[in-house]
């Protein structure tokens, strides 16, 4: 049984907006900026989709969407655009669990002479918010914050920090890529100016993303070129990709309506969570268990390695992901499991499962039934732990060399 | 995902060797979880310094169990002394290879194997600076000892490659100074050494004839191919090359004169430092 419960990293385009989408590669594959009416035609397609996505983030006006073509893409414009016009600000605020796109933009700024704050997470990867309060001052020129962290699912208080900054008159960007599809998002309820989403985290094909930006909002863009987009996001619309996330993010609208919905994919997410922690005592949650997206749980097994369980779930049919650091190349375990504090002992082996609508009862039963052999095969490898007597083994557990 | 080989993924899959030996000789650990991988070895020797029985206990990605199983494949049955010799690279090469950046798994399965010889021989192993060398990465708990031995046995040239191999360098990166320093020191010790045989033997005809067309078919031959064209050896007469083009390389972008370069700076580097490259029918 193949099972895909990666859905963080991308997802599956939903069959309906393949469908959608492919017209715009054969018979109308005109450019919307023509004169002639077989491109322009094309052009009253972008307007749709891009009410359909006002619809969907709760936006009052359809042009304060603005398709560009990734999620790091619309965070870097929300970001860069908003420092390139309030050019006299030096400082940014931040979270310490961010998305790599806004790590890795903040760290070049700070080489730039910015200053960054670090919002600290607690142990359940809860923000620190009046750490975030009072690190605001007059030098702030954004502060850009994520909806929902993409390794634990946990959902940050975006309405809180939105109330905040707009009585203090400061640009707030949401990184809002992990919480499409999983959580309704009202731009109006969160008070942000900016808030960035990317299509194939919802179903839509990879290669779209939409930065909200709402009217009034000074952002100066990052490319220069042509006319589209309002100048914002200049170059030659990717018709096909704007059409699909369109119509995926009408379906996702649909999707979080229906009542009972999010909360099935829930149930089974947490039957899946209930379940393994169950099984083993040396595993853990790693995140809150309540303020979370419905589709992530992201599990610490103690004394073994995130790679090699991974491995191991692949060549069972199931693909997950994980933080340890050599499943992603880097050394260490990722950014977001050591600003928790997690655990050394688990922090290597932490696999996150995260599902999508598409997700079934009888693929999460098929998880929880291979689960045991690999866990208890790695344990059995580990020196850490004493397969004859079920318990850690008495190693020194920090020795170095 | 990584680019492993069938023999990595057959040695994490089937693990040979896993487990603990009650009456070992010599266990060692090295590595630890708080770095992401660490190893447990068991030995068992005989009286004739035979390795007669080795087992692990891995905690690690896919590669480092198999880099584990791979080494305890190895020295079963040889002798101590044979097994000294085995290096990382060895290990690597049992695997089919490994990625670069999973090099360090086998870096610490020869790093298990020297401390259990070192331990069984008596010698100190516990960690003075004297023994074990001076910590540089503190983040993996990497001495300049290791360093050291990685870069002279791997032949490596950059920080990152040091990170890749013994993960010195790859968190906070505050080490890298020091490994920079360490590298230009081992490769000015190793320019030192390659400056000292230079009363090298002048070559035989043969010798020379042999090395000019092991270099032109191992090394230049494959390079030209890339490009669509070929490299005849037309004559040989002392230190003088004569060679003939075929195919495209007649109008390629390394005719003439780069093709002349790029011909004489490989024979030069591979055969003697003053070789002549001559296109035949050209002079
Ligand atoms: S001391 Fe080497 S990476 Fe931190």
């Amino acid at each position: 049984m193949q099972v895909y419960l990666d859905n963080n990293a991308t997802t599956m385009v939903d069959p309906e907006v393949l469908e959608a989408i492919l017209p715009f590669f054969t018979g109308r594959y005109g450019n919307p900026s023509s004169i002639h009416s077989f491109g322009g035609s094309v052009g009253s397609e972008i307007q749709k989709a891009r009410e359909r996505v006002a619809g969907f983030l709760g936006a009052d006006h359809d042009y304060e969407i603005v398709f560009t073509g990734t999620g790091t893409e619309s965070d870097n414009l929300a970001i860069s655009g908003t420092i390139a016009y309030y050019t006299n600000k030096k400082h940014i605020i931040t979270s310490r669990v961010e998305h790599p796109a806004v790590v890795a933009l903040c760290n070049k700024l700070e080489r730039d002479g910015y200053r960054i704050t670090h919002v600290p997470v607690d142990r359940n990867g809860t923000l620190d918010l009046e750490y975030l309060m009072d690190s605001v001052d007059d030098d702030t020129a954004i502060v850009s914050i994520m909806y929902a962290n993409n390794e634990t699912g946990v959902i940050f208080p975006v309405e809180k920090i939105g109330a905040f900054l707009r009585e203090r008159g400061v640009p707030f960007h949401v990184d809002a890529v992990q919480a499409a599809g999983k959580v309704p998002i009202d731009v109006n309820r969160i008070n942000c100016d900016l808030l960035s989403i990317s299509g194939h985290k919802f179903h839509a094909p990879k290669g779209v993303g939409v930065l909200y930006v709402r009217r009034g909002t000074r952002i100066r863009p990052i490319l220069y070129g042509g006319h589209q987009e309002k100048g914002r996001r200049p170059g030659t619309e990717n018709v096909p990709g704007i059409v699909g996330i369109g119509k995926a993010a009408e379906m996702a609208a649909a999707h979080l309506s229906r009542p009972g919905e999010m909360k099935k994919m829930a149930s089974m997410r947490d039957r899946l969570e209930k379940t393994v922690l169950g099984m083993f005592k040396n595993s853990m949650l790693n995140g809150s268990a309540e303020n979370r997206v419905p589709n992530t749980t992201n599990i610490g097994f103690e004394f073994i390695e995130g790679e090699a369980i991974l491995l191991y779930l692949d060549q069972a049919g199931v693909s997950a992901s994980s933080g340890s650091a050599c499943s992603s190349g880097s050394l260490e375990p990722s950014h977001v499991l050591r600003a928790m504090g997690v655990p050394f002992t688990s922090a290597h082996g932490s696999i996150r499962f995260s599902l999508s609508r598409f997700t079934t009862g009888e693929e999460i039963d098929y998880v929880i039934s291979v689960i045991p052999g690999i866990v208890n095969r790695l344990l059995e490898i580990s020196p850490y732990w004493d397969s004859a007597k079920q318990e850690p083994a008495p190693v020194n557990l920090q020795a170095k060399t | 995902m990584w680019n492993y080989t069938d023999k990595v993924k057959e040695l994490y899959t089937n693990p040979r060797n896993v487990g603990s030996i009650s009456d070992a000789d010599v266990v060692v650990e090295v590595g630890s979880i708080v770095c992401g991988d660490a190893l447990k070895l068991y030995l068992k020797i005989d009286a004739n310094d035979v390795i007669t029985d080795a087992k692990f206990e891995t905690f690690g990605c896919g590669s480092a169990i198999a880099s584990s199983s791979a080494l305890t494949e190895m020295i079963k049955g040889r002798t101590v002394e044979e097994a000294r010799k085995i290096t990382n690279r060895d290990i690597a090469d049992f695997l089919g290879g490994l990625p670069e950046e999973k090099m360090h798994c086998s870096v610490m399965g020869n790093e298990a194997l020297d401390k259990a010889i070192a331990k069984w021989r008596g010698e100190d192993i516990s960690h003075s600076e004297d023994t074990d060398g001076e910590i540089i990465c503190h983040c993996f708990g990497v001495t300049d000892k290791l360093i050291r031995k990685v870069i002279s046995e791997n032949k490596l040239k950059t920080v990152e490659d040091v990170t890749n191999y013994t993960k010195a360098g790859g968190a906070c990166g505050s080490c890298i100074p020091r490994i920079e320093d360490i590298i230009s020191d081992e490769l000015k010790k190793f320019a030192e050494s390659a400056d000292r045989p230079a009363e090298k033997k002048p070559l035989t005809n043969i010798k020379r004839l042999q090395l000019v067309e092991d270099t032109i078919a191992n090394v230049i031959r494959p390079e030209l191919q890339k490009d669509g064209g070929n490299i005849d050896l037309v004559d040989i007469d002392g230190k003088k090359v004569y060679v003939a083009l075929r195919g495209s390389c007649a109008n390629c972008r390394l005719s003439d004169l780069t093709l002349k370069n790029f011909v004489e700076d490989k024979l030069r580097e591979f055969v003697e430092d003053d070789m002549l490259v001559f296109e035949a029918g050209r002079d």
